[in-house]
């Protein structure tokens, strides 16, 4: 059993959204209709009393159907969202991979956008100029770092993206299935990256709807269904379990 | 509050660097760029001094300074409003994905605006004022006051506006209405003298008169601006940042569902 620290801990965290069954976009029809008293709410869980941890340098994954709360999920554990009950602890420096292309700017060129976003995720200025040449290689995107984002295609967002995130070296990494966007070389360079952190010792959660790479990358995996934690464990017994229900319900 | 410093310190390098992006943007590809700034208040002013003095005759000395300067504390204030109302909004996509401090976005907005308005007053004091006869005093430098105050208004009630703004969009539609009302009820190309006694009341309310006179009061007039004018614009600051902080503080947790 693991004897190392624990990086996350999510403990009871559950999530509830109100979903008004009417759409009210202006002021005065929230107005009208709250005399009335016909605002109406249905109550839905993305998460439901969700408990588990996650180890130092463990790299966890998180399997499930579309809609099971996965990015939910990782959103509260990087803290973006507050869950409305529960509580996440986190020790480290958490990097969420989220969207590839979140907080860039397509007005600004590459260069000025490295910094942006490594800012945004919480990194000094000192830090992102020392590892700027170090990003810029990675990415391969040498000849194009001065050119405006907005002329870049899906794939060198993606690049830049991924390494500005995982060069500045996080303690938590959060990847939300942003390893199936990009060519084949460079879901083979993510990958080997993430090997690579995952060997100095960073925490990585991991998102994915291929089992190949879940099982390729992951010690420990959870199972998410409708918000609940359906299986947690080892990853070859989960995916197990999940690819025969899956089976069953063809 | 302690956690909030400890955020603010750590993310202070991102604080300068969206200011200094909304500026980069704003200039980036005009043909004009600062000169823009400078320029457009100076057009303002000829187009109001014509107006108003050769068409609607009114005996205000020195005319061009009067208008430029509420002019200019006008539009710093109505464009550092309505700027950072759209700032929790348009950066919805970035708070989705990524933990930022939220009350940064109206905040850099607010401040952004002010650099830029404070390009407008170059003209002014380097140029304007000697062609007007307007001598320099230490006096001009009490500027900084009704400029504090305008900024400490504006971001309370930026942050005021860019809450809202997320659950109720057309607020801004209101808010641009708000703004031509309140263009009309300040002195900007009238003297206060034409406004008869039971409106002036309201006018004498209005903190962007207050601090547009006292501007004027030190630049055209060389005269300290009473205390009850200092009094009132701080009761106002602290009024609309408190209130500005709160709604934003209150509301904040529940923007993702609408962003």
């Amino acid at each position: 059993m693991h004897k190392s620290e624990i990086a996350i801990k999510v403990q009871n965290v559950s999530m509830k959204y109100k979903i008004l069954m009417e759409r009210i976009d202006s002021f005065k029809q929230y107005v009208i209709k709250k005399i009335k008293n016909e605002i109406r709410y249905s109550d839905f869980y993305a998460l439901r009393e969700v408990s588990f941890s996650v180890y130092r340098g463990e790299v966890f994954g998180i399997i499930g159907y579309n809609g099971a709360g996965k990015s939910t999920l990782l959103k509260v554990v990087s803290g973006i969202i507050k869950p409305t009950n529960g509580h996440v602890e986190r020790i480290g420096n958490i990097a969420p991979l989220i969207e590839l292309g979140a907080g860039f700017d397509g007005e600004l060129t590459g260069a000025e956008n490295i910094f942006l976003k490594g800012l945004l995720l919480g990194y000094s200025k000192k830090t992102i100029k020392e590892k700027f040449d170090e990003i810029v290689s990675f990415s391969e995107l040498e000849q194009f770092i001065n050119t405006p984002l907005k002329n870049y295609s899906s794939g060198m967002i993606a690049r830049l993206g991924f390494s500005i995130a995982t060069l500045i070296e996080p303690e938590i990494l959060v990847v939300d299935e942003v390893l199936s966007v990009g060519d084949i070389r460079f879901r083979e360079k993510s990958e080997s990256k993430i090997l690579n952190m995952m060997n100095n010792g960073t925490t990585v959660l991991f998102v994915s709807h291929s089992l190949q790479q879940i099982e390729k990358l992951c010690t420990r995996t959870l199972w998410l269904e409708n918000g609940c934690i359906r299986k947690i464990g080892n990853t070859k017994d989960v995916i197990e379990e999940f690819k025969k229900a899956t089976e069953n319900n063809k | 509050m302690r956690t909030y410093i400890l955020n603010f310190i750590k993310y202070k390098d991102l604080f300068i660097e969206l200011v200094i992006r909304d500026i980069k943007i704003k200039y980036r590809n005009s043909f004009l760029g600062i000169l823009w700034s400078m320029i457009n208040p100076l057009l303002m002013m000829i187009v109001f001094s014509i107006v108003f003095m050769e068409l609607f005759k009114n005996d205000i000395p020195n005319f061009p300074v009067y208008v430029l300067i509420g002019r200019i504390l006008y539009q710093f204030f109505s464009e550092a409003t309505s700027f950072a109302m759209e700032a929790v909004y348009a950066n919805g996509q970035l708070i989705n994905k990524l933990y930022v401090p939220k009350y940064f976005f109206p905040l850099t907005r607010v401040l952004s605006s002010f650099i830029i308005s404070f390009l407008s007053l170059v003209p002014l004091l380097l140029v304007i004022m000697p062609l007007t006869g307007l001598s320099y005093d230490w006096i001009n430098l009490m500027i900084i006051f009704p400029l504090v105050y305008l900024l400490l208004i504006s971001t309370g009630i930026g942050l005021l506006l860019s809450a809202l703004n997320v659950f109720f969009s057309d607020i801004k539609h209101l808010y641009s209405v708000l703004l031509v009302i309140l263009m009309f009820l300040t002195p900007i190309f009238y003297p206060m003298e034409i406004i008869p006694e039971k409106y002036a009341i309201v006018l004498e309310l209005n903190p962007l008169h207050i601090a547009i006179e006292m501007f004027r009061d030190v630049i055209m007039y060389g005269v300290l601006p009473n205390f009850d004018a200092h009094l009132s614009l701080i009761i106002y600051s602290l009024l609309f940042t408190v209130i500005g902080i709160i709604v934003f503080g209150k509301t904040q947790d529940r923007f993702i569902y609408k962003l």
